[in-house]
């Protein structure tokens, strides 16, 4: 046992490193860094120029072009991405759709879909969720009727992030109503959204913002060679990605990042005020966050050297979301703490690209605290709600 | 010890919980929130003519002689509305530097329209630097000639933008920090030099930065006498914390019982969630909250009435609960409501972020269990 890095890591630490020094663009830095909504070109570019590395897909089998990485090299990736700032990959396509695709899907959808998705070709998006189907995903009622060599989707996806930049959904539909187990007759289809029928609306969330989405499906006509595997095996395909899908589950990057930053304003002094540094209290509630946190990491290192020697991860990356979001919600509440009164101020639009930063009169970006706060309340909701993350655990891991 | 309240005090009550139902509905609070200005003239001259803004103010100031427990019953309906009209601006905070301070020539100039609804005022009791110190002013009054000099800059004043008449703490002698050496004037928010920078808070509220660059004001803006306006500053402040708790009460219990309603209406998995085990036991604990809550209320209220030199501890040990149990009882509410929580649509949200900047009005938990505990 041993806590180093081996040399050979250290300069695979350093390659990465250096690639995002000189390739970060600064302008998406600078929006980064000063809390400035990104684009869908913004995104779009990044992700392409991490294409370009070959960087794009750390977790897909080298033959369809990823890395082939060790889990601490991945690691360190994760790392690094955070300590620059970067936004992360959207994950709808890299990260949830295209290993379903090449783990069950034709030949011909491979071809397909996955070097455009490799490319940030197409924007995906995620339609599981339905207005009367949630935690309870197995009851969800679009259904699919099968028409000669189409199907006919009728129905409501909810929730569905980003879905007004996508160009395709994956959507978990209902094909069959007449089976002994609800879970039997769902299968995984994907849809072009531009397909008429289609309709995107928007759902404000609790800051304002329109990140989410209803999707409404009337007679959309889907070609049968759009379903993905078998039909009626959507359940088990979504099921066993979701236990696939592991790194990062947690954000440990990324809040030690954001714990970093913590650490950097507690140092100065907030409009010439007495530094936070010098209240105790909040030392002290820091620190036990980062003691979380430093813990969670540790777990997760666990996880993947776990998996790197071939166990699966299973139920346990229940654990690392739980602990996560916890840790996530526990920084959005200290930046606000930190801000104080100015983490009232409602003035989102200082923060868009046109704003002048130094004319943002009397509001550092603690000024989004607040609304950081409130939208990512949403950490333990989403991908399985917390709640739901320890049912599993208890049901799977301590077999109750 | 006497938990109950007089016919006149439990009509009060009916009377804005009938107002809330009947004529402030939800969609009606989001069209007030989304107007330019932020609040309504209309329902804040509603509330003047139902008596409602002279409510605590004495018989001879034109008031109903009301104290703390006709406050509470007040704030915790406006919580359970999420009223956004200025109330606590108007009436509490500027209202209550005025009605202690005032000469009864000022008091004719400028309490009489606070306390007939007619006046917007504020109270700039928040500098950029201070945190939550409202004795660490920077903000200078110098003496030239037979005028003042005001110069510095004042946060998140409440009612800001639309405030007619500014209240504000200057420092007219000693350190920064010190508590003596504070003097309190009022100033028309229009005073060459006074540039006003309004926006709403993330809860919908109306406020302001306000920077004041030689604003040069006579004797007569000065109220009580120089560098001794730090008591009536901590008061009044003291007055707007306990009226914050109340409100915030009325606003975990709101949160709560619509929670479990919600619970017995969301069907998962082939049940109402509510018959889950995980969220009953938690639904419970919010429940113990909201009782607890009201209990440190009704003491703060009933020592605040009685003149009681513990109401200040007690009103901070008041807001520490607020503060970390609050934020609990809104946190479950979200939770609970799963995606429906974290919706523009939904008063949920809305009642979350109301109570989140409650939270830091006034201090937050941690400055107040100092507070609390440096009493002991
Ligand atoms: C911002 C945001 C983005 C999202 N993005 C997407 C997306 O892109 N695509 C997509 O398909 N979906 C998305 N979702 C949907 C998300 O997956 C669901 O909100 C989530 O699964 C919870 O479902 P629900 O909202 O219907 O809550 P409900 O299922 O109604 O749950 C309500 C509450 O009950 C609890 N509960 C439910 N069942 C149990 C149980 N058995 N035991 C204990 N507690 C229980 C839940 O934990 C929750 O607290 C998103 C949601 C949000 C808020």
């Amino acid at each position: 046992m041993h806590v180093n890095l081996t040399d050979d890591e250290l300069a695979f630490q350093e390659e990465v490193r250096t690639f995002f020094r000189e390739q970060y663009p600064a302008d998406i830095r600078a929006k980064q860094d000063n809390g400035v909504q990104l684009t869908r070109e913004d995104y779009v570019r990044w992700q392409k120029i991490l294409h370009q590395r070959g960087w794009a897909a750390i977790n897909w089998p080298v033959e369809y072009g990823g890395t082939g990485w060790t889990p601490v090299q991945k690691y360190l990736f994760e790392n690094e991405i955070a300590m620059a700032n970067a936004p992360d990959m959207v994950p709808f396509g890299v990260k949830m759709v295209a290993p379903i695709i090449y783990t069950f899907g034709s030949e011909e959808q491979k071809k397909r879909f996955l070097p455009d998705t490799l490319a940030s070709n197409i924007w995906w998006c995620q339609g599981y969720s339905e207005p009367g189907s949630g935690s309870d995903l197995a009851s969800l009622k679009t259904r699919a009727d099968r028409a000669g060599d189409h199907y006919v989707i009728n129905g409501t996806k909810t929730w569905t992030t980003l879905g007004h930049f996508a160009d395709w959904i994956f959507c978990l539909v209902r094909t069959n109503s007449d089976v002994a187990r609800r879970q039997e007759g769902i299968s995984f289809v994907l849809v072009d959204m531009q397909t008429p029928g289609v309709t995107v609306r928007p759902i404000i969330t609790i800051e304002g913002e329109r990140e989410v989405n209803e999707v409404h499906f009337e007679n959309v006509k889907v070609p049968v060679e759009n379903l993905v595997g078998e039909e009626g095996k959507g359940w088990t395909y979504g099921k066993l990605l979701l236990q696939h899908e592991r790194t990062n589950i947690a954000g440990v990057a990324r809040s030690k990042y954001r714990l970093s930053k913590l650490r950097e304003i507690m140092a100065q002094s907030v409009h010439g005020g007495t530094p936070l540094a010098e209240n105790k209290n909040f030392a002290r509630k820091l620190a036990a966050v980062e003691i979380d946190l430093q813990a969670l990491e540790f777990t997760e290192l666990r996880t993947l050297a776990a998996v790197a020697v071939g166990k699966a991860p299973g139920p346990e990356s229940s654990i690392l979301k739980i602990k996560g979001t916890e840790i996530q919600q526990a920084l959005d509440t200290l930046f606000m703490e930190a801000a104080g009164y100015y983490a009232l101020p409602n003035l989102p639009q200082q923060f868009t690209a046109e704003y002048p930063v130094d004319e943002r009169t009397g509001f550092g970006s603690e000024t989004l605290s607040a609304l950081r706060y409130f939208n990512n309340r949403k950490a333990s909701i989403y991908g399985g709600s917390n709640e739901i993350q320890k049912n599993i655990v208890s049901k799977h891991v301590l077999g109750l | 010890m006497d938990f109950s309240i007089t016919e006149e005090q439990s009509m009060l009550a009916d009377s804005i919980a009938r107002f809330i139902d009947n004529d402030y509905s939800f969609d009606k609070r989001m069209a007030i929130v989304e107007s330019d200005d932020a609040f309504s003239q209309q329902v804040w001259q509603n509330c003047a003519d139902l008596g409602w803004t002279a409510m605590l103010f004495s018989d001879a100031d034109g008031g109903f002689d009301g104290g703390a427990v006709e406050m509470m019953l007040m704030m915790e309906q406006f919580g359970r509305g999420l009223v956004v009209e200025p109330f606590l601006a108007n009436v509490i905070l500027a209202g209550g530097i005025l009605k202690r301070l005032a000469s009864a020539e000022q008091k004719a100039d400028w309490l009489a329209g606070i306390v007939d609804g007619s006046r917007q005022a504020a109270l700039a009791f928040a500098e950029p630097h201070a945190r939550y110190d409202i004795a660490n002013i920077a903000t200078s009054a110098n003496r030239e000639g037979d005028q003042w000099v005001l110069n510095g800059s004042k946060a998140l004043v409440l009612n800001g933008g639309a405030a007619e008449l500014i209240i504000l703490p200057a420092r007219t002698s000693g350190e920064q920090t010190a508590q003596s050496g504070i003097s309190l004037f009022a100033i028309d928010a229009s005073a060459a030099g006074v540039t006003r920078n309004a926006y709403k808070t993330v809860d919908g509220h109306g406020a302001a930065e306000i920077v004041l660059s030689d604003v040069k004001v006579a004797d007569s803006a000065l109220l009580g006498k120089p560098n001794e306006g730090y008591s009536a500053l901590a008061e009044t402040v003291n007055d707007g914390t306990l009226a914050v708790c109340a409100e915030a009460v009325g606003i975990m219990r709101t949160m709560h019982d619509k929670t479990v309603d919600y619970t017995k209406q969301r069907v998962q998995f082939g049940v109402p969630i509510g018959s889950f085990q995980a969220l009953q036991h938690r639904m419970v604990d919010t429940l113990m909250a909201c009782e607890q809550a009201k209990s440190l209320l009704l003491r703060s209220v009933m020592l605040s009435d009685a003149g009681s030199p513990e109401a200040g501890a007690a009103i901070s040990e008041l807001k520490y609960l607020i503060g970390t149990s609050g934020r609990k009882v809104a946190q479950e509410a979200v939770q609970i409501h799963g995606g429906m929580g974290m919706t523009w649509e939904l008063d949920i949200a809305h009642f979350f972020k109301r109570m989140t900047a409650i939270d830091i009005l006034f201090g937050d938990s941690d400055f107040h269990l100092d507070r609390a505990a440096a009493a002991k």
